[in-house]
């Protein structure tokens, strides 16, 4: 699927594979092509590929940037409080008290939570889409499935205010503390805005990236292994099982660790429902605060050199877990797919 | 194994090949279920929203909503326009500070880039794509608002330019990458330098590709509410001045969504609309063409 043959009108019918390989061969193509060129060329060719080469750079830098400023800036945070930081629980901007545990506890709680929810939905649009579906059905289906990705995070926020929050407040949470109550975890008034909404929001928002990767990881396990798998006799679930899933294990582990990243660091639609309170409840019901939201809410507004320096470092820290979450997924889908460029993030 | 056992106490064991367990069918019967349960279920939400959408989108656009500049609380009317246009406005910037930053990496990594180097900017790019918008909200704040002393518009096109920029740079390298090499060797043949194939034949013939990879970028940074938060901040009254706070739709809809008046929650509805129907349209043409062969790999 890398490189399939593309009719194109302003393009020649592909070449044959062969044929296009000859250039590579010890980059013999290249190393003749000096030869052919004339003085003109050359010192165009150099500053044209310097100056490829400083967009390149430019990319590097702007992650160096990035990690520059944050450290930089939460500077002042880090020589008040140190690693104390992440262990306090107070958050009190008027006396300069700052402990950032609250948002730590919601990030991760929240994410989970979201985890728990998409991951079988995801994987399950993932391998009905590549093993069981209709082939007419195929393009429609990822079609919407990514159609998912495409909606803003607002847009996902305000539809969770006026017809999640209600709906969860009205039925779901009266009938969660009824039959799950005892579990300690669905207790609590049910206003709708809270944990639970958040978890449910990011869960329906991570999906599409976790079952595009899956479906691209699952297109790459080879046909042989399926055909084989079948003429032993198993039946199709049997053959999806030990031949497709049991391969790319791998691969969707990274979908699922890149759809983690991602519901680590999403901002606005959890801002909107979880209810923005530096509190750490073992309910579900009750309301949190992430991360991202704290930045989200009190950022433009802070004062004082301490206080925006906190919300820096805390920015800071949710750099660090996503950019080693990415890191880690990256990984993870390059060793199945081999490098090919992965879109899911698009 | 129960299934052996079950098969040779099956009286239709006249096939050739031995008829599958009944539970082994079951199975396999109640997986097939279970995975077109999982799709309803991912569908459901996305229809929901749409119609949804929809329903309380339309009914409430109208013609002062898309010319009027917003009216204070507790009055009927007023509209998006200048939000509308202070949207066009930062994503023209963050396009203009972007596009060519991201389509020069990816030339690099198309043309120079298959060494170890290539793959370390490949990997930035990738990482990049993953960092939260938020932390690069904050990161465009302190660059560019602390230096001017005021949120701008500016610095909310810093702020999505970076977010383009690696998405961009990859597209752009897997567009150039399907250009056969055999042109790029008819153009060396004929005695074009190298800088010259690349700009008139190789990124010529990938031209259709790369825009789609473009217009991607555009429609992910389209929606984005978080790195404009403390950036561009918002503003109630028309703004195109580069250096003052400019209103965009995205803050606009989380504003309005976040207040406590019906009025205010009717806008943001027909916000999201306009926002929703701008960034389907940029999907839906991608998709084109990708069905017209121009995007490659799925």
């Amino acid at each position: 699927m890398a490189f399939p043959a593309l009719p194109r009108p302003d393009m020649p019918a592909p070449q044959p594979i062969e044929a296009t390989k000859v250039s590579d061969l010890g980059g013999a193509g290249r190393q003749a092509a000096p030869l052919l060129r004339g003085a003109s060329g050359e010192t165009g060719d150099q500053v044209f590929k310097f100056a490829m080469l400083l967009c390149g750079l430019a990319v590097l830098a702007m992650l160096a940037l990035i990690v520059y400023e944050l450290v930089l800036r939460s500077g002042p945070s880090w020589h008040a409080f140190g690693f104390k930081f992440f262990a306090g629980h107070d958050w009190d901007p008027v006396n300069e008290r700052f402990g950032a545990l609250p948002f730590v506890y919601g990030t991760l709680v929240s994410s989970f939570l979201a985890l728990l929810i998409a991951v079988p939905l995801a994987v399950g649009v993932a391998v009905f889409t590549t093993e069981m579906c209709p082939a007419a059905l195929r393009g429609p289906l990822s079609f919407f499935v990514e159609l998912l990705a495409a909606i803003p995070s607002v847009v996902y926020g305000l539809w969770a205010i006026f017809v999640l929050v209600p709906i969860l407040s009205n039925y779901v949470q009266p009938f969660l503390s009824r039959t799950l109550g005892w579990t300690g975890l669905f207790v609590g008034p049910p206003y709708g805005i809270s944990m639970l909404a958040a978890g449910i929001i990011l869960a329906i928002m991570i999906v599409p990236i976790i079952s595009s990767i899956t479906r691209e990881v699952l297109l790459v396990v080879p046909q042989q292994q399926r055909e084989a798998a079948l003429a032993l006799g198993a039946t199709r679930w049997e053959m999806i099982r030990i031949a497709v899933l049991r391969n790319a294990r791998a691969g969707i582990m990274g979908g699922i660790i890149l759809g983690l990243g991602r519901a680590l660091g999403e901002t606005m639609a959890v801002t909107m429902v979880i209810g923005n309170r530096p509190e750490i409840a073992k309910s579900l019901f009750a309301p949190g605060y992430t991360m991202a939201s704290v930045l989200a809410n009190e950022f433009s507004e802070a004062t004082g050199d301490v206080y925006l320096s906190a919300l820096i470092e805390i920015g800071l820290a949710l750099f660090l877990v996503t950019i080693m979450v990415n890191a880690l997924a990256r990984l993870l889908v390059w060793t199945v797919t081999r490098g090919q460029p992965s879109r899911a993030n698009a | 194994m129960p299934e052996r056992m079950s098969e040779r106490g099956n009286p239709s064991a006249l096939h050739t090949v031995p008829p599958i367990a009944l539970r082994r069918r079951i199975t396999d019967h109640v997986m097939t279920g279970v995975a077109v349960l999982t799709v309803v279920l991912v569908l459901v939400p996305l229809f929901a929203i749409f119609a949804y959408l929809v329903y309380r989108g339309v009914g409430s656009i109208n013609w002062a909503f898309l010319t009027q500049t917003p009216k204070p609380v507790g009055e009927a009317g007023g509209g998006m326009a200048n939000a509308i246009v202070g949207s066009a406005f930062i994503l023209a910037l963050a396009s203009v500070l972007g596009v060519p930053v991201g389509v020069g990496a990816g030339i690099y990594l198309a043309e120079f880039g298959r060494n170890r180097f290539g793959d370390v900017i490949r990997f930035t790019a990738d990482v990049l794509n993953g960092v939260p918008s938020i932390v690069i909200g904050i990161v465009a704040y302190s660059i560019v608002v602390l230096s001017q002393k005021h949120f701008s518009a500016l610095a909310g096109g810093v702020a999505l330019a970076i977010m383009m920029i690696p998405t961009i740079t990859r597209t752009t390298e897997e567009m150039l990458l399907l250009v056969p090499q055999a042109l790029r060797e008819a153009a060396y043949g004929l005695g074009i330098p190298r800088w010259r194939t690349t700009i008139s034949i190789t990124l010529r013939t990938a031209t259709s590709g790369v825009i789609t990879g473009i217009m991607l970028a555009f429609a992910r940074v389209a929606g984005e509410t978080a790195p404009l938060l403390f950036t561009a901040f918002g503003n109630q009254f028309w703004n195109l001045r580069p250096n003052q706070p400019t209103a965009a739709l995205p803050l606009q809809i989380f504003n309005y969504a976040i207040s406590p008046y019906d009025e205010w929650h009717r806008q943001a509805w027909a916000g999201a609309l306009v926002l929703i129907v701008l960034i389907v349209t940029a999907v839906a043409a991608v998709r084109f063409a990708v069905r017209r062969g121009t995007f490659g790999a799925a």
